[in-house]
């Protein structure tokens, strides 16, 4: 079976169970949330049986790229969509108090079915190799997180992060499409690999000036400097499942469509230099704010939106340091920087909701206490936000070690000496949660609990934090399984 | 198996969350640790305990553990025997026994992991999991400024751990080493350019860890507001990773140290003379004792100073020794110090230098061990630190032709006056609270119970040994690195 069924399975899985949506009455949405986890969990099976698109059929092979760090971004979307589901049915009471009635389930199907669709299109994005199917797959996930983002129609900050996403992802898209006419314009072609070939010294700063404009686009998608703006107001105002699966999935598909366009100008001797100089600005320039900003935050939701604008910065490191490192290619730190980072923050992502649901509140002062009122809880917490600080026999360690190692064998000492002074201000800020939950005393003693499916998939997220602290190597088999 | 001192004290952290009695297991864990590590003490064999596992293959990291010399050796004995009487020591606010006691376990865990490490990556790795442990127990059951001590701590350390890996990064990379194994690198060669940035980033990362002047002002209100088995843990054991790391460390960039040796050597009389003259005017005990703990770090830069001069570990034989030994023994009674320290604070309610007086009257076997660790801390020959203080003043000379004197021979003649700084701060100290006439928090305190004498007295004890007898430590560091290899080299002369 050739890999581009995937998608299409994925995506009629979406259609069919949208279509069962509407005959299912509203005490039983939760089947649609199961059936889509199956139809995910059943690619993913998939994804170790499928084969590569048949070269002979040059209409697929041309716009599909099937090897390893394909393979790994789309076993990554579906992973995330599982999880996002998961997260999804212990959050579906809000989404139903702001969708019709608070006191049915009638609005929360359709959610799950998005979910899906969003997976094919982000699963096609760690395929596209022509700027074409680049393009349409980019627009299918975008689109559905327009609606992802503002699902709780009765609510006003949902509401508005929907107009601020649909706005700047507009423009956004506007850049994209412009720089890949500039680049069919001075190439002749929207393949990546051929644009790659026709590099030359005449035609450089036509097809720079045409990278530079997919390159803001790229930016709004991973929440880079200087499109990050839109990602604290929209992850705080999203379904948190929402912002889960768009700080996760819609990064690293971001990251894995970054790495294919950026490749053939990161490989030509000609535009090399210019390339690595503009991905250094940015990196430093995201590690700066990302971190910094993230310092003043009293909200933890935003606190977690600034932290992946600082993750980015620190994977964008890793990419400018193109393969001048002599162990990991940026393709693999990238990606092994990506799978840590999904697991520690579904963690967070869990932890938020879970503490949402019981104290009301998303604000940090809502951990107070919570090392006596749920020490367990507390436990867990504080080992995910030690891994997101970065700190070592945590699995968070490995991310940020490779982003440096490959930097520093690249001699990007400017953006590194900006690295030193995110990671300090990191260990500030995250540390924050686990003062609250250890200084300071609430004033409510009450007990929090923790739903069976969120704890069950907590102690997974932590414990396999941990594991990977010690041991990394399974990801690395992931990654370079072809 | 020497993973085993790493895993006891780890296994029985979690075993203290999932809730086993709180205090008896950790006294069991550290106890256990103790045994061990006295006991390798008669049969330790580098290489033969080891256990090496890969656990990435790219880059090449292993979990591998083992002594990798004497000086492991001696810095685990400090760790095992700090460890447990931290522990013993250790009395947790009611409800709070998990978090305590697995806290204290696990610092000590991070400490043990980093001197058994033989892979630069874990030895790094091994040092941080203290960094959170030591942030919950400052900033939750410290005294006084501990929130402000707890965030200093934190940031400080996170900063210079952070500059350091970039300097361990680059460190392995320019040696052009398959693994991140100690063997490995240590048989490498670096170019002297290269090297002269990587030993700028290696001063400069573990100088914060060991509060090399200017990056000091972490360390002592740190360890005044952390509770007692924190401050003995980190002042006693975890400062003593960045010199570990140093010594080394340094056969690989030999050559960029000496570039930087000018700078060393100011920095390090910063550390005795300034920072010194900062000790003396302290109007707190805790105070007190967390910057005399930043000043002797000067002296052990000092024998560092004099190793980087000769140009290596044959050129001047006792620069070594001197550092390990004075490591060991300012690990031991500042640990000492600190356990008194609190001991005082229970009995008294207060550590304020004026409002102590004549508790040597009521606590006179408090005032004993309490002077015994002061004598020790200034170096009063007989116990452990003198040893140390002349093996680094001697170091100084060692090459010395009696031709004008070099930066290091200056150094150390500068360094001298802060024995007598020393000298001044902790008599000052010691008579303030413990001579006089009695005021009232000392007329009515009460002296040491059994249960606090024995950690006190097995760190005493330990000082008086060293001290009398300093080979007991030195000896191991005659060992040459690994037996079996020079057992062949012997074996093949003779042939």
């Amino acid at each position: 079976m050739p890999a581009y069924w995937l998608e299409a399975f994925v995506l009629i899985s979406g259609i069919v169970l949208l279509l069962l949506e509407a005959f299912i009455p509203s005490r039983h949405k939760t089947l649609i949330a199961i059936g889509s986890i199956g139809a995910l969990v059943f690619a993913l099976v998939l994804l170790f049986l499928v084969k590569a698109p048949d070269p002979a059929n040059t209409e697929m092979a041309r716009f599909y790229a099937w090897d390893a760090s394909a393979k790994f971004f789309k076993g990554f979307t579906l992973i995330a969509g599982i999880l996002t589901i998961i997260l999804g049915l212990d959050y579906r009471k809000t989404l139903s108090k702001f969708t019709a009635n608070p006191d049915s389930e009638d609005g929360t199907g359709e959610y799950y079915c998005l979910i899906l669709f969003a997976t094919a299109g982000m699963m096609w994005m760690a395929s596209a190799k022509d700027l074409v199917s680049l393009f349409v797959s980019l627009e299918l996930s975008t689109i559905t997180f327009y609606i992802l983002v503002a699902y709780m129609r009765r609510n006003v900050g949902s509401l508005e992060a929907g107009v601020k996403f649909l706005i700047l992802g507009a423009l956004s898209t506007g850049f994209l499409v412009y720089g890949i006419s500039w680049l069919y314009g001075a190439s002749g072609s929207t393949e990546l690999s051929a644009i790659g070939d026709s590099i030359t010294e005449a035609n450089s700063t036509y097809l720079l000036f045409g990278l530079a404009l997919i390159l803001i686009s790229l930016a709004f998608k991973v929440g880079a400097v200087p499109l990050h703006l839109w990602i604290p107001d929209v992850y705080q105002g999203s379904p948190t499942p929402t912002t889960s699966f768009l700080s996760i999935a819609s990064k690293a598909s971001g990251f894995a469509i970054s790495l294919r366009v950026l490749e053939p100008f990161l490989n030509s001797p000609v535009t090399h230099d210019k390339t690595v100089a503009i991905l250094s600005i940015l990196a430093g320039a995201t590690i700066l704010v990302g971190n910094l900003a993230a310092i003043p935050q009293t909200n933890f939701k935003r606190l977690l939106a600034y932290s992946s604008i600082a993750n980015a910065g620190f994977i964008l490191l890793a990419v400018a340091a193109w393969d001048k490192g002599s162990d990991l290619t940026s393709a693999q730190v990238v990606g092994f920087y990506l799978a840590i980072y999904l697991i520690m923050t579904f963690a967070a992502f869990f932890i938020l909701s879970t503490i949402h649901r019981n104290t009301g509140s998303e604000e940090i002062s809502a951990f107070e206490g919570l090392g006596t009122r749920n020490p367990f809880l507390a436990l867990m917490t504080t080992i995910v936000m030690a891994a997101l600080a970065g700190v070592p026999l945590t699995a968070g360690f490995y991310g940020k070690f490779f982003a440096f190692e490959a930097a520093v064998q690249a001699n990007l000492w400017v953006p590194i000496s900006i690295g030193f002074i995110g990671v300090a201000a990191g260990f500030y800020y995250y540390f924050q949660i686990i003062r609250a939950m250890y200084w300071r005393k609430s004033l409510d003693e009450s007990p929090i609990k923790v739903r069976p499916l969120s704890f069950y998939a907590l102690i997974t997220l932590t414990s396999l934090l941990i594991i990977f602290g010690f041991f990394p190597q399974p990801i690395l088999w992931l990654l370079q399984a072809a | 198996m020497s993973i085993i001192f790493v895993l006891i004290p780890i296994l029985a952290a979690i075993a203290i969350l999932c809730g086993c009695k709180a205090r008896l297991t950790a006294l069991i864990a550290s106890g256990l640790t103790l045994i061990l590590g006295l006991g390798s003490v008669f049969c330790w064999k580098a290489e033969v305990w080891s256990v090496t596992l890969q656990v990435l293959s790219k880059p090449s990291i292993h979990l591998a553990m083992g002594f990798y010399d004497g000086m492991s050796l001696i810095m685990v004995l400090l760790s095992v025997l700090v460890l447990f009487t931290a522990v013993f020591a250790g009395k947790a606010p009611e409800g709070r026994e998990k978090l305590y006691y697995s806290s204290i376990l696990l610092i000590g865990a991070g400490g043990l992991g980093a001197f058994l490490s033989t892979d630069l990556f874990f030895f790094y790795a091994f040092h941080e999991l203290a960094l959170v442990p030591t942030f919950l127990m400052i900033g939750m059951l410290g005294t006084g400024e501990r929130k402000e001590a707890a965030w200093k701590i934190t940031i400080y350390l996170a900063l210079g751990s952070i500059i350091l890996l970039a300097g361990l990064i680059w460190l392995v990379s320019a040696s052009g080493s398959d693994t991140w194994l100690f063997k490995d690198l240590l048989a490498s060669n670096i170019d002297p350019k290269a090297q002269t940035g990587i030993a700028a980033l290696l001063i400069v990362g573990f100088g914060v860890l060991i509060s090399l002047f200017p990056f000091h002002s972490w360390a002592a209100p740190a360890y005044a507001a952390a509770p007692a088995p924190v401050a003995m843990l980190h002042a006693g054991v975890l400062k003593k990773f960045g010199l570990f790391g140093l010594i080394r460390l340094y056969p690989m960039v030999s050559s960029g140290m000496q570039d930087w040796l000018g700078w060393l050597i100011v920095l390090l009389l910063c550390n005795i003379l300034w920072v010194g003259f900062v000790t003396i005017n302290q109007k707190r005990l805790d105070m007190m004792l967390g910057n005399s703990s930043v000043m002797h770090m000067g002296y052990i830069f000092l024998a560092f100073a004099a190793l980087v001069q000769a140009g290596g570990a044959e050129e001047n034989p006792i620069a070594i020794p001197a550092a390990v030994v004075l490591m060991f023994a300012h690990g031991i009674s500042i640990a000492l110090l600190f356990l008194l320290t609190d001991v005082v604070r229970q009995k008294t309610g207060t550590v304020e230098l004026a409002e102590l007086g004549g508790l040597a009257k009521s606590a006179p076997r408090l005032a004993f061990l309490f002077g015994l660790a002061g004598m020790a801390s200034i170096g009063l020959p007989g116990l452990a630190n003198f040893s140390g203080e002349v093996l680094v003043f001697l170091s100084g000379f060692e090459n010395y032709k009696g031709e004008s004197l070099g930066c290091v021979q200056v150094a150390t003649i500068l360094a001298l006056w802060g024995v007598v700084i020393s000298a001044v701060y902790m008599l000052r100290a010691y008579r303030q609270t413990f001579q006089g006439p009695a005021v009232s928090v000392t007329e009515s305190a009460k002296d040491l119970k059994l249960s606090d004498q024995i950690p006190a007295i097995i760190l005493a004890a330990a000082l008086l040994v060293v001290g009398l007898y300093p080979n007991s430590l030195l000896s191991h560091l005659k060992k040459p690195p690994c037996c079996s290899e020079c057992d062949q080299s012997t074996e093949q002369a003779e042939q």
